[in-house]
């Protein structure tokens, strides 16, 4: 059974630029993984608590002690850009107040 | 105009607080949690994101989030789960940020508000647990030039344990808004989890306001306001969203489902364009993470955890026979309400010890820019300062400077009292020497009184206080100019 999936949608939520033989390519193999899931979803489930998470284990913990940072100077260096003590990075468009007073 | 004056609507108001916890490390990492330090100074693998990093839940955050939604009476869930919320921010190093979905850790509790006009209960729909985000910088801040295409970025806060305190849509009017931001801010204080500082960014609001003629069951189409960093912003947003809204309403017009942005400066709301498509955080559990389980006795340890609240701290106090202002004052300032508790608990009287504390101490603690346990000041003071008002040695005023001295570190109020020599003269003879030469030199006054009008009594007082240095009991000094007045008739 064929699922139906807007898989430009996807690709744009992801932020991957994707040509359109991609587009027909990770769709196509997307909506083979969704098929996969239908099928598991059609078996008899009742009685099966659902699992979340593949260890038999809850409330794997650390205790709030502080272990210790980085170097600055090597975090930045590993980074594309940066100013002074500071990540540097495009501005996000589409982020201006407009001008509205209401 | 105030929302309140628009009777035919009705706002409809729901709010999202977020409180950053200050534990000793990160939610995920073993970073520091520390407020100014040096840029991109306590960040790892794991609160930048980088591949391969694996997080670790906080026990102690987990804890802290769990008291505060036992403080709201909220159902702490036996059975819990993280997920991934994901979307695309500089700010967001993994492209997604660990947070609850659809099994938060407390849900369903309340919280009780009093505003000048009405007292309501607001409901609590959930409490749940996530991480801060990094910050960015932009162009003039932080006293650097960027150029204008280019954002900064620091990464300390990011990681930082955040809780998400997701009210019902109970709240009907900016006054109540401000009302519920202020108590929620009082509780989360009152367990010591967070300073809850609006202006540093430990606490924040976002506001969800719509508007309905009153009476309607259903919604209007709400917007959301972002940006509210005082109690005074949350009502000012909260008033301006409300009247613009009603304002559409009324001119035909229809309220635009959108996100806005409160202007502190202009004190008005502005749309935020976005070139985001409709929100689709495409929740997913977060693979990396086990459950969490909360038991009968983990539930249990935190609800017997937790110190008495501000709402029975505030009841407490007006059983007392407190007024609200100073009730709220006591319940505002831990070490204040502490040090109250104390001297009444040693004898004090409520009501006077109350007032000494919210008027002198207060001025002093502000004029000095100190907190109350940095002063010298004790619960033994107190009662001692009391009990010498009450039995006569002290004048009001005088109690005044004693307190004075006590706060600057002279002593025991008795040996400040002794010291600034600010006794009251308790030798009835001295007072009566000091009226008798009063009314000697006041003849025309005395006469007055003997003609029946009681109108010197006050100059006369005055002019024995003036004689004694202040040191008369001037109660006593009044019923002697009395009694002599109608004696002499
Ligand atoms: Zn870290």
């Amino acid at each position: 059974m064929p699922v139906d999936i807007d898989i430009a949608k996807v690709a744009k939520l992801a932020r991957l630029e994707l040509s359109a033989e991609e587009l027909e390519r990770y769709g196509a193999q997307l909506g083979d993984i969704l098929e996969h899931a239908e099928r598991v979803q059609a078996l008899p489930t009742e009685g099966v608590p659902p699992t979340s998470h593949p260890l038999p284990m809850t409330n794997a913990f650390r205790s709030d002690e502080v272990t210790g940072s980085l170097d600055r100077d090597d975090v930045l260096a590993a980074a594309p850009d940066a100013d002074g003590p500071y990540f540097r990075v495009p501005k996000i468009l589409g982020e201006e107040v407009e001008g509205d007073n209401g | 105009m105030t929302d309140e004056a628009r009777v035919d609507w009705e706002a409809v108001i729901g709010i999202e607080t977020h409180v950053e916890l200050q534990t000793a490390s990160k939610m995920f990492c073993g970073c520091p949690v520390s407020f100014g330090a040096p840029p991109n100074t306590t960040v790892c693998p794991v609160c930048l994101g980088l591949p391969g990093a694996l997080p670790v839940p906080n026990e102690a955050a987990i804890e802290g989030i769990l008291r505060i939604g036992a403080a709201f009476g909220c159902e702490l869930v036996s059975y819990s789960e993280f997920h991934r919320k994901n979307y695309f921010y500089p700010d967001l190093p993994k492209n997604y940020q660990i947070s609850q979905y659809d099994l938060p850790l407390c849900v369903n509790g309340s919280v009780e508000i009093e505003t000048d006009e009405s007292s309501s209960t607001i409901g609590i729909t959930r409490v749940h647990m996530e991480e801060d985000t990094g910050k960015s910088l932009h162009v003039g801040e932080g006293g650097r030039i960027a150029d204008a295409d280019h954002s900064l970025l620091d990464f300390n806060r990011s990681g930082v344990p955040l809780v998400e305190i997701v009210s019902e849509p109970d709240i009907r009017s900016a006054a109540e808004a401000r009302a519920y931001g202020s108590e929620i801010q009082r509780i989360v204080r009152s367990l010591g989890v967070s300073d809850a500082r609006l202006e540093e960014g430990s606490m924040r609001f976002d506001a969800n306001i719509s508007v309905r003629r009153r009476g309607d069951e259903e919604f209007g189409t709400r917007t959301e306001v972002k940006n509210v960093n005082s109690l005074r912003s949350l009502q000012g947003a909260i008033a301006f969203e409300i009247e613009r809204q009603v304002r559409v309403l009324e001119g035909g017009g229809s309220v635009v489902q959108e996100t806005r942005h409160w202007n502190e400066a202009t004190g008005v709301t502005a749309s935020m364009r976005s070139k985001e498509e409709s929100e689709d955080y495409r929740y997913f559990q977060e693979p990396d993470l086990v459950p969490l389980e909360v038991d009968d006795a983990w539930r249990e340890r935190i609800v017997a955890s937790l110190p008495e609240l501000p709402s029975a701290r505030r009841s407490r106090y007006r059983a007392l026979g407190l007024d609200m202002i100073n009730a709220g004052l006591l319940v505002d300032d831990a070490a204040l309400g502490s040090l109250f508790d104390d001297a009444v608990a040693a004898g004090a009287d409520p009501a006077a010890t109350a007032n000494r504390l919210t008027g002198e101490v207060v001025a002093y603690t502000r004029r000095e820019g100190v907190g109350v346990s940095e002063t010298a000041l004790t619960a033994d003071h107190l009662v001692e300062l009391g009990t010498m008002v009450t039995e006569g040695d002290l004048s009001a005023t005088a109690a005044k400077d004693v307190l004075a001295g006590v706060l600057a570190g002279e002593g025991m109020p008795r040996a400040v009292a002794e010291q600034r020599d600010l006794l009251q003269i308790s030798d009835l003879g001295v007072i009566e020497a000091a009226v008798e030469s009063v009314l000697a030199e006041h003849a025309e006054a005395v006469e007055r009184m003997q003609g029946g009008d009681m109108k010197p009594v006050g100059f006369l007082v005055g002019q024995v206080m003036r004689a004694t240095g202040g040191k008369a009991d001037p109660k006593a000094v009044s019923e002697l100019i009395r009694s002599r007045a109608s004696s002499e008739t």
